[in-house]
């Protein structure tokens, strides 16, 4: 009798197991199910993240991690074929587009902070890096103060140019602040003189001098906007489902060693599209949050 | 519609420092309007002079205007605006590029210029046609009395073939202010520049831009009452338009 | 200053540039002239329709397209298509729009507005006694709509709806500020990347001022026609 109880246990367990699988499917994953797709959003210049190499197809270290997770989808949903489609976004445009369902996941470098956390989600930070600007040496500024009363270019609809903004609001500098369309059309506006520094995360800064026709003509400043902070891939918020899938997916990637390759072939090889070697070790912090995947948008967290 | 609205962040301090989300709307109204009546003086001016090009009789002055009236109207404005904007300085000799590359208010200058050029060739069409819409013997009549050229068209083609092509350039200088939006693309903050970087700081996309939309709507009531206006206080008597 | 120019960089992106961006390009102008004129059509029918909710209605759409800017509307229609797209389906969350079918819906909707007023100046410019002679012969409506009025209407108004496709055609490269590689926005891409401004834009330039001016002479020589017939 006993033994009969258990066994109708198991099977109705089993049963509703298999019908949770098939029939509570919410959100995103319910979409993709239907629709045998998912949409990345990808981006032109985020060097070595996510940016367009020479046939304009776009690769990067951010891409590489949603193709592993594009993976997990496809066996989580149990699907033959998963079409993967990009459509391109800036910094301006990528949180609408994620809002309103153009892309499913956005792979490139977005700060991760508690402000843009109440707007979408997160998954396991995948890089960090502060916010600093580059100038050329020839204009000899050496700090913040510096800037007073320039003209300073930044990325439209980034963290860095509202930390820039609120900085030139709290130190009254009055610089004249351009917001320009992506990382590689601010660049091009300090290489031309148009403005005397570009206000980037240091490692998309880094990425861009070391890709310009004079490496050396450039400075990254010592001073920084913010303290290292967090970048994550973004997905629509609540939606427990796909962010559990999405969360198990990148901390396999980073617990396995596979995110450690990944970060090789970024930051220590030659990247296309000219062959760049970007010599970038990888951060103790970077390491203590690869062996403990995490999703937080505090920056003290993640002090090794 | 997973969206939370809230219609509360216009009264909500924006990172600049200075005031609210509203008053950061409101300097980009500023903006939108300041441009736009700077390349409307330029296209006026520009486009009377090649208008006038266009009704002489001589050869050479109407293929100057049809020339000068090709080139801005075959090119889109944002093309036209980034030729001006990153094209030009770097043909410039070093020195004079620099100078203007780093005149504070660069794109302000830059789409001042360039929209206003954009803009002057469709008034030269206006200013021609209008011009030619009047009847011959005006010009005759005026030539008879022993007026010069330039005097008749300064004291009777100018004055009449303007108030014609009222109408028509109402609506071009409407198309000077939407216009002034593809300065966005230069780094100009104008009303749509504002509107998308208080959707950036902010995340309240359809307040901001519902915002905007309304900000040129009253523009655009405002120039339209205006214009009607002065339509009727300079109509030529006799005209359809007339008294 | 042109023995900087490095021409080597059109050469190399010129599969890019137009297999890929010029045929987005022409094809998102063709299909939203397309898609304008049939929408523009019915607006213009319905604010001559004497009916005057049905008038007030399309009056105030086209008022209100006309009065924005094309950037603004740009912006707009790629973030709220999907909600709308949601809404009309009464689907649980927001449909999935891409950058092409975004752009061609705004531009549609943007330019119905404009070549409404054309048509709109079309069908009045065809004499009443063609209607009245249509309904004694016992045609309802829509036939002496779609038989006597729209043909003519079309055929008198087509240079100045070529001429507003080649506008058409201009505008579209305004695509670029939401980063669709368009044909401007393939040349900006790879002048980014590449550091090549001045080369990249002057080629576009040239490019979509060649297409134009080929276009507008085209329009003219069939301006010239048509007006001989009449």
């Amino acid at each position: 009798m006993k033994q009969l109880r258990l066994l109708g246990l198991t099977l109705a367990a089993a049963l509703c197991a298999g019908q949770v699988q098939a029939e509570d499917l919410t959100g995103t994953l319910k979409n993709i199910k239907e629709t045998g797709a998912i949409t990345l959003g990808v981006r032109d210049s985020s060097i070595p993240f996510s940016y367009l190499d020479d046939s304009q197809k776009p690769v990067g270290f951010a891409i590489d991690i949603c193709m592993g997770i594009v993976d997990a989808v496809k066996k989580e949903l149990k699907l033959d074929k998963l079409e993967v489609k990009l459509n391109p976004v800036t910094s301006s445009t990528r949180i609408p587009l994620l809002a309103n369902g153009t892309i499913d996941l956005e792979c490139g470098s977005t700060t991760n902070n508690a402000e843009r956390q109440k707007q979408i989600s997160f998954t396991n930070t995948h890089f960090l890096t502060a916010s600093r600007y580059v100038t050329k040496k020839a204009s000899n500024i050496t700090k913040i103060d510096d800037l007073k009363g320039k003209t300073v270019v930044s990325t439209a609809g980034t963290t860095n140019i509202k930390q820039l903004t609120e900085a030139n609001a709290a130190r009254s500098l009055g610089i004249n602040i351009i917001p320009a369309k992506d990382h590689a059309e601010a660049f091009l506006m300090v290489e031309t003189d148009r403005a005397v520094a570009f206000v980037m995360d240091d490692i998309l800064l880094a990425s861009l001098v070391a890709g310009s026709k004079d490496p050396a003509a450039y400075v990254i400043s010592s001073d920084a906007f913010s303290k290292p902070e967090p970048y994550g891939i973004m997905l629509r918020k609540d939606d427990p489902q796909f962010k559990k899938v999405v969360d198990a997916a990148t901390a396999k990637i980073y617990t396995s060693g596979e995110g450690a390759k990944l970060y090789d072939k970024w930051f220590m090889q030659k990247i296309p599209p000219k062959g760049l070697n970007l010599n970038t070790p990888i951060s103790a912090e970077l390491k203590a949050e690869f062996a403990k995947p995490s999703d937080s948008p505090d920056p003290e967290s993640y002090k090794p | 519609m997973n969206y939370t609205w809230n219609w509360h962040i216009f009264l909500e301090p924006n990172p600049t420092g200075a005031g609210t989300y509203f008053d950061m709307l409101l300097a980009g109204l500023k903006v939108t309007i300041v441009t736009s009546l700077s390349a409307w003086v330029i296209a006026l001016i520009f486009g009377t002079i090649v208008g006038i090009l266009r009704s002489l009789p001589s050869k050479l002055a109407t293929w100057i205007g049809f020339i000068y009236v090709e080139f801005f109207r075959n090119m889109p404005l944002l093309v036209q605006l980034f030729l001006w904007f990153f094209v030009l300085p770097e043909l410039l000799p070093r020195t004079a590029g620099l100078w203007l590359k780093q005149m504070p208010n660069a794109p302000f200058y830059t789409a001042a210029v360039g929209i206003g050029l954009f803009m002057s060739a469709r008034v030269a069409v206006q200013l021609a046609a209008g011009i030619g819409s009047l009847p011959r013997g005006q010009k005759m009549a005026a030539t008879a009395l022993g007026l010069t050229t330039l005097q008749v068209y300064r004291y009777v083609l100018l004055p009449m073939a303007f108030r014609i092509i009222l109408p028509p350039l109402t609506s071009e200088f409407l198309n000077t202010v939407k216009n002034s939006a593809v300065a966005i693309t230069i780094g100009l903050i104008e009303l749509t520049g504002a509107a998308r970087a208080m959707q950036e700081f902010s995340f309240q996309v359809f307040e901001a831009f519902s915002a905007a939309t309304l900000m040129y709507l009253v523009i655009n009531i405002i120039v339209v009452i205006g214009m009607r206006l002065l339509e009727r206080a300079v109509a030529i008597p006799g005209y359809i338009t007339g008294k | 200053m042109l023995a900087n120019f490095d021409f080597d960089v059109i050469r190399r992106s010129l599969s890019y540039l137009f297999i890929d961006g010029m045929t987005f390009t022409l094809t998102l102008t063709a299909l939203s002239a397309t898609g304008g004129l049939i929408f523009g059509t019915l607006i213009a029918l319905m604010r001559l329709s004497g009916y005057r909710v049905m008038g007030w209605i399309a009056g105030l759409y086209v008022d209100f397209m006309r009065s924005l800017p094309l950037v603004l509307v740009i912006f707009w229609f790629y973030f709220l298509v999907p909600y709308i797209g949601q809404w009309l389906t009464g689907s649980s969350r927001p449909i999935k729009v891409g950058a092409f079918a975004s752009s061609l819906i705004t531009f549609i909707m943007f330019e119905a507005a404009y070549f409404s007023e054309i048509m709109r100046a079309g069908i009045q410019s065809i004499s009443r006694g063609q209607p009245a002679a249509a309904s004694a012969l016992g045609l309802t409506y829509a036939q002496t709509m779609r038989y006597v009025v729209l043909p003519q209407a079309f055929r008198n108004m087509l240079p100045v709806l070529l001429t507003q496709t080649i506008v058409l055609f201009q505008d579209t490269s305004l695509v670029y500020v939401l980063s669709i590689p368009d044909f401007l926005g393939a040349a900006s891409k790879v002048a980014q990347r590449d550091g090549r401004l001045v080369e990249m834009y002057l080629f576009a330039a040239v490019v979509y001022f060649t297409i134009s001016c080929i276009a507008s002479y085209g329009v003219r020589r069939l301006q010239s026609r048509i007006a001989i017939i009449r």
